[in-house]
Parts: C-alpha cells; sequence; structure tokens
C-alpha cells in the first residue's frame, strides 16, 4: 500500500532561517494523527510547505502524496489531488460572497479532475445541505468570504468547506481555537461524520480536549522543527499532565 | 456572478499575455483630410459634413482660440510630445454610393464590428448573458446602436422604434443639419469651445459623435450605445456627444472603444456634454478600452477626454460610470455641475492599469444649487509598472447651502512596481456643507492568495475574483451587458500582473 501523504525527511527554511530540521511523517488512507507541540514549533510552517504556500524554502527532503512529489505542484493542483487546508487564520475577501467563492473554487478542483462543473442551482444545493449539517446559517453564504466573521464563524466556514470540497487529506490547523464548546462539538461531529477508510486527518492542536471528540489513530509530538515523540491517543493525556518541557533537552 | 468568473478565468487562459483582442485592422479604403492642422482643415471638415455656416463658423472661433493655447501639464502622466502637424484630422470610410440602410454598409465595417461584438443589426441582443451581481434577468432588452468609425458615424440602428417614442438618437454631423435649434442652444454650454487644450481643439475639428434629445416626460424605450473604433493610421478621433434630457425623461446611454494594435500612439480627444431638465436623469456608461500599448510601453491611444455634465433642472441627476482599462495614457474627469436645487450627481470608476499604462483620472462635483448631493466611488488598481491617480475635485458655492458629497477612493496595488496616488480637492464656500472623504489603499496580499489558490483558483483566477470583489460597488451600477462585459476586460486587462 502506497501512504497518501509521506513527509521524508524535511528541512525547510523561511527568510535564511532553518525552521524545520529534517521531519518526518507518513499518513494513510483512513487515518487520523494529531500534533501537538509547544508554540513556534513549526507546526503551521509544515501545514503551509505542505500546501504549497509560497516563501518557504525547501533545502532537502521529499513530500509525496500517492506517490507523487508533492513539491513540484503548484497550490491549486495540490488542492485538485485532495489536500485540504482548514488555516489557523482564515483570510477575509471583501466583494466576493461566500458562495459564489465556494462555487467557483469546487469548479475549479473538478475542472482540473476533468469532472463536469456544477451548475448554481445544484451547487446551491449541496452547498446548503452541507451548510445545515454543520448548523451553518443560510446567511453566512450570502456575505463576503469570512468579512465580519467571528472567529467561530470563520473555522466553521473552513469545516463547511472541507465537507464540501471531500479532499482525501484534511490538514486541520488549531481549528478549535476561538471555537465554544458547542460549536466545538458540532465542527468535531463535521469533521468525523468525514472520516473515512479512503480519507486521512492531521490534526493539530494545543489541547487535547478535541482529541476526545476527533479520537487519534496516532499522536506526534512537535518540537523546535521536529518530531520527537510518537504515540497512540494516550500520548495527549500523557502530555496535558506533564507539559512539552520535557521535549526540550530532545530538541 | 459564478459563469461570468469562471467565462473571465477561461478567457484569461486562452489568452496570451500582451495580445490586445480587439487589435486587428480592417481593411478598408478611406478618405482623408490632408495632414496636419490649419483653418484649411477645419474648413475642409466643415465642409465634408455639409455644414451651415454658423457652424463653421463655431470650429474657427475654437481653432484660433486654441492656437493661443497650451497643452497643460499639471497631470501626472509623462509622453512625448505631440505633433499635432503629424496628425490625420479626419478619416472616413469611403462610402460606395450614399447609404439607406444597414445593408448598405460596407461588409468590411459590419464584420468588423461583429468581430467587436457590436450588434449593428436590429435585433434583441441580449439573450443569453446572465445578470451581474444584483441585476435583473433580461427580457427583451434591447440596445440601440450608433457606432462611429474613424470620423464618421457609419450607422445608427432601432431609429423607428426611438422615433416613435420622439426620442432623436442620430450622429451629431445630422443632427446640425436637422435639429439647429437644439445644437445651437446646447453645444459649448457645459464644455465652452474655451474651456482646456483638448476640449478647443476637439471644438475645431471634431468630426462626428452621437446626439440625443429626450422629450419631456419621455422615458428612453432602450439603451442607447456608441461604439467608437479607431482604425486608420496617424489619424485622431475627435467625436463629440451631445445628450439632453428635457423634464422629467430619462436616459441610459453606454460608450465603448477600442482600436487596432499600433506601434505609434493616436490621439483621442473627445468631449461629451450632457445637460439635464428639471426632474431628468442621464445615466451615462463607459467602457474604455482603447489600445494600451504593448508591455514595453509602445503604442497605444494617447485618451484626452472632457467630458461635463450640467444638472441644469431641479431635481436633475446625472451618473457616470466608467470602466476604464484601456489607453496608454488617460487624461479624463467626468464631472457634474449641480446647478438646479436638489439635484444629484454620481461617478463611479474602476480604473485599471497595467504595463506602462498611465491614468490620470477623477470627477469634479460643482454644488451651485440648494441640497445638491454628490457622490463618488472610485476604484483604482494597479498592476505591472503603471501609474493611477484619482484627482478629484468638489467645491460648494456659497449659495450651495445644505450641499452634501460623499466619496470613497480605494486603490489596490498588484505587484511593487506600479504606484497609486490620491489627489482630493475640497472646497467649501458655506458652512452648511456636509463632505465626507475616505480612501485607502490596499494590496492583494500573498495570503489572500495562498488562501484562493489552496481552494483550487490558479493565481490569476484567485487575482481575478480579488478584484471583482474590490470592484463590486461599481460594477453593479453599470447596465447588466456592460458589466458582464467589464468583468471580463478586467480579468484580462490584468493577466499577467501576478507570478
Ligand atoms: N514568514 C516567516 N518569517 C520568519 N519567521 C517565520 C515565518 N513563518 C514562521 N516563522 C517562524 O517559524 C517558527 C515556527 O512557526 P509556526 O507558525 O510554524 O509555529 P506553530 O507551531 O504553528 O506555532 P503556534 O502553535 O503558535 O501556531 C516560529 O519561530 C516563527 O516565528
Ligand atoms: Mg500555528
Amino acid at each position: 500500500m502506497t501512504a497518501l501523504l509521506e513527509v521524508k525527511d524535511l528541512k525547510v527554511r523561511v527568510e535564511e532561517r532553518e525552521i524545520l530540521h529534517g521531519l518526518t511523517l507518513t499518513v494513510n488512507p483512513g487515518e487520523v494523527h494529531a500534533i501537538m507541540g509547544p508554540n513556534g514549533s513549526g507546526k503551521s510552517t509544515l501545514s503551509h510547505v505542505i500546501a504549497g504556500k509560497p516563501g518557504y524554502e525547501v533545502t532537502d527532503g521529499q513530500i509525496l502524496f500517492r506517490g507523487e512529489d508533492l513539491l513540484e505542484m503548484e497550490p491549486d493542483e495540490r488542492a485538485a489531488k485532495g489536500v485540504f487546508l482548514a488555516f489557523q487564520y482564515p483570510v477575509e475577501i471583501p466583494g466576493v460572497t461566500t458562495w459564489n467563492f465556494l462555487h467557483t473554487a469546487l469548479n475549479a478542483q473538478r475542472k482540473a479532475r476533468g469532472q463536469s462543473q456544477l451548475s448554481s442551482p445544484e451547487f446551491l444545493k449541496k452547498v446548503r445541505e452541507v451548510a445545515k449539517s454543520l448548523n451553518i446559517p443560510q446567511d453566512m453564504l450570502k456575505r463576503g468570504v469570512n468579512v465580519g466573521f467571528s472567529g467561530g464563524e470563520k473555522k466553521r466556514n473552513e469545516i463547511l468547506q472541507m465537507a464540501l470540497f471531500e479532499p482525501a487529506v484534511c490538514i486541520l490547523d488549531e481549528m478549535d481555537s476561538g471555537l465554544d464548546i458547542d460549536a466545538l462539538r458540532i465542527a468535531a461531529d463535521g469533521v468525523n461524520a468525514l472520516r473515512s477508510p479512503e480519507r486521512a486527518m492531521v490534526v493539530i492542536t494545543h489541547y487535547q480536549r478535541l482529541l476526545n471528540y476527533i479520537v487519534p489513530d496516532f499522536v506526534h509530538v512537535m518540537s523546535r522543527g521536529r518530531v520527537v515523540k510518537s504515540g497512540g491517543k494516550d500520548l495527549a493525556l500523557e502530555l496535558e499532565a506533564s507539559g512539552y518541557t520535557q521535549f526540550d533537552d530532545a530538541a | 456572478m459564478v459563469a461570468a468568473v469562471k467565462d473571465t478565468a477561461d478567457r484569461v487562459r486562452s489568452i496570451d499575455v500582451d495580445q490586445y483582442r480587439y487589435g486587428f485592422e480592417t481593411l478598408i479604403e478611406s478618405e482623408k483630410s490632408p495632414k496636419g492642422l490649419s483653418e484649411d482643415t477645419v474648413r475642409f471638415i466643415s465642409a465634408k459634413k455639409n455644414e451651415p455656416a454658423w457652424m463653421l463658423e463655431w470650429r474657427l472661433e475654437a481653432y484660433r482660440r486654441w492656437l493661443t493655447m497650451t497643452e497643460p501639464t499639471w497631470a501626472r502622466v509623462n509622453y512625448p510630445k505631440i505633433d499635432y502637424q503629424d496628425i490625420y484630422y479626419y478619416a472616413a470610410p469611403k462610402p460606395k454610393k450614399t447609404l439607406s440602410s444597414i445593408d448598405e454598409i460596407d461588409p468590411e465595417i459590419l464584420k468588423t464590428y461583429e468581430k467587436l461584438g457590436i450588434p449593428l443589426r436590429e435585433v434583441a441582443i441580449l439573450e443569453g448573458v446572465e445578470p451581474p451581481p444584483g441585476g435583473e434577468p433580461s427580457a427583451n432588452r434591447k440596445i440601440a446602436v450608433d457606432a462611429v468609425f474613424d470620423s464618421v458615424s457609419v450607422a445608427t440602428t432601432f431609429q423607428k422604434e426611438l422615433k416613435a417614442a420622439g426620442v432623436i438618437f442620430m450622429p451629431i454631423s445630422e443632427a446640425i443639419r436637422e435639429h439647429p435649434e437644439l445644437v445651437k442652444q446646447y453645444l459649448g454650454s457645459v464644455v465652452p469651445t474655451s474651456d482646456n487644450y483638448f476640449a478647443t481643439l476637439n471644438s475645431a475639428v471634431f468630426s462626428d459623435g452621437s446626439f440625443v434629445y429626450v422629450p419631456p416626460g419621455v422615458r428612453c424605450p432602450m439603451e442607447l450605445s456608441t461604439y467608437f473604433r479607431i482604425n486608420e493610421r496617424n489619424t485622431g478621433q475627435f467625436e463629440r456627444t451631445l445628450i439632453i434630457a428635457d423634464k422629467g425623461s430619462y436616459v441610459s446611454y453606454l460608450e465603448g472603444c477600442t482600436a487596432p494594435q499600433r506601434d505609434e500612439n493616436q490621439l483621442h480627444a473627445a468631449v461629451v456634454e450632457l445637460v439635464a431638465l428639471d426632474d431628468a436623469e442621464i445615466k451615462y456608461s463607459t467602457v474604455q478600452n482603447w489600445y494600451p500599448g504593448n508591455s514595453e510601453g509602445l503604442g497605444g491611444i494617447y485618451n484626452f477626454v472632457t467630458k461635463r455634465g450640467d444638472c441644469l433642472g431641479n431635481h436633475s441627476k446625472i451618473s457616470w460610470t466608467q470602466v476604464e482599462t484601456g489607453s496608454a495614457i488617460t487624461w479624463k474627469y467626468p464631472s457634474c455641475i449641480l446647478r438646479g436645487d436638489n439635484s444629484r450627481g454620481e461617478f463611479y470608476s474602476i480604473a485599471i492599469s497595467n504595463g506602462h499604462q498611465q491614468v490620470d483620472s477623477g470627477t469634479k462635483m460643482i454644488h451651485f444649487g440648494k441640497n445638491t448631493s454628490s457622490r463618488i466611488i472610485s476604484k483604482g488598481i494597479a498592476a505591472g509598472k503603471s501609474q493611477s491617480t484619482y484627482r478629484g475635485l468638489v467645491t460648494a458655492h456659497r449659495k450651495a447651502t445644505g450641499a452634501r458629497n460623499y466619496t470613497a477612493c480605494d486603490s489596490l496595488l498588484i505587484g511593487d512596481k506600479c504606484g497609486a496616488h490620491t489627489v482630493p480637492y475640497v472646497e467649501a464656500k458655506n458652512s452648511s456643507a456636509t463632505f465626507e472623504h475616505e480612501a485607502t489603499t490596499s494590496k492583494i496580499s500573498e495570503d489572500v492568495l495562498f488562501y484562493c489558490t489552496q481552494r483550487g483558483l490558479s493565481q490569476e483566477e484567485s487575482v481575478g475574483l480579488v478584484v471583482n470583489g474590490f470592484v463590486k460597488d461599481v460594477l453593479q451600477q453599470l447596465p447588466m451587458e456592460f458589466a458582464v462585459e467589464a468583468q471580463k476586460l478586467i480579468s484580462i486587462s490584468l493577466e499577467g500582473s501576478v507570478g
């Protein structure tokens, strides 16, 4: 079996400073991986490099997606292949309605995959269903993308997109930050509903609490640009009790 | 909207950077005035048009005045000195015989307009056009078109239907002969022959343009439109448009412009005058896409245009909406003189510059009447090595009590070699005037582009989407079929601006 996502010995620099110092991570279909680690340990950097954000220099290592070299692809090609990143800080796009944005993006992905384009009514039907299942009010779709959304609404909008695009690998960067307890449960239910034997999730979080809702198969601890420890879901409980200081020497 | 955005994106992909899609040339025989400008040139043009003596006098007076004037230099644009003796001031397709219907127009010219997507045949043309954001779907809407090819008007469609409504819509050269009393009364009443260097030049040598008169109480039954096309080499285009909306009438007028791709610069110096009497409303929309020059900055149209509306009557309204994507140099300030009490002026503008384009554009709102109001929404987008300047003037005179203005100028920069500048002048001579001004300058950030590409949009689709969002308020002011065209143009003009 080829892994869905393979990060091999990845070294990444930003503005002359190395941030990831040889990171390895293998994600198979159906698995849920949690990545935990202190502020500044490189979690968002990893997610950005996987998704193809410009400005990062990969000096060594590889990222393979179903055996294909992901680093050779533009971000939109990666998206069409099924790489999805739920952002820690989603941006606002004034004047572009959410539903127009989603429709345009979905059709762009479908086109790249050689699938038919969804007409406005077809799309509306689909997006309404998804929004309903996530308890997202319809008029959020009419507003400018993330414009004036509360922190929680922005996060819910990310989950909505994930559910809509049905990606193969979902990377969730701190989806729990800014969500109240109820919203967290709904969002987590949305994520769980997307779990399938074909799909994998990489859940970046600071809090064990999220992992009560989205139960991971593996937990990795990142510190100073490396994975310093991996284990099962109990590792998260351990961390909750003892904190990250134990890994400082390892880095 | 979505389909339009998609369509835009598809087009962007299908067109090479640097390829202006209207850049073809039509091969037809034409008749030109001798090169250069003199009293003889003015007489030649006037004679070609069979003008009455008063018209010739009017032109000659303007010409003599022009000789005493100097070209303005205050705008933030740079270009080599124009040699006014190296231009042809009149060029007309050689007529095979006198035309009595559209079917007799040179088929080459008809083909040109077909290629441009401008229908000269009298058919309802709007089937299948998707409405713009917020727009109503069109049911059998029609547009009457006046097509100006180089210096002359070649076709005016829907004449009969308009005549039945009492609307006069004809080439101005015809109006001078057929409606001299209206022309005499209003020509030069808004933009006097002495107004400015380019307007004065236009007054001396204008060759054609459109004339519209809407009688009292009439709502013009269709959109009126003029399509300007410069075809001839070394030829200036100096059209003159005069629109009069009589008491309680309404008219919506659209103007589009294109030109072939040429290495030399061509001069376009038009004058547009609008007059709105009591309770009348004129909506004037422009999609300007003159050839902008190539990526090295070679060629392109010099667009020096004077457009002004006179809200002469009480409760009258004039609104200018423009989408400026073309021209090497744009020098253009569509303005409103708010003379009537409670009159209103509006200016909605999208000015896009890319490559080496230079845009200096804006508006003037001159408040004379009581309780007059004006609104200015300007969206400037600069990419490549272009420079874009908004220049605006809002004044309230002593008697203009209760005058109100709202101005919002937003600039969006794409890349770091371009520039956007805002030069607002505000002057209130009475204390009851309220003027509000807001201005922003922003960049399309890496983060926004990454967000869009992460969702599957290409770089160019992403820029197109962000820009369309940025200009949405103004696009909504355009009649729907223009909004769709404008949206496409915007994406096309910005292609190659990222990456
Ligand atoms: N564009 C950049 N320029 C300079 N340094 C950067 C840049 N992006 C990230 N870094 C640095 O890289 C390190 C890792 O940042 P990253 O955002 O990946 O951490 P994180 O693990 O996601 O932290 P948090 O838990 O706070 O979200 C930090 O020290 C950060 O300052
Ligand atoms: Mg982070």
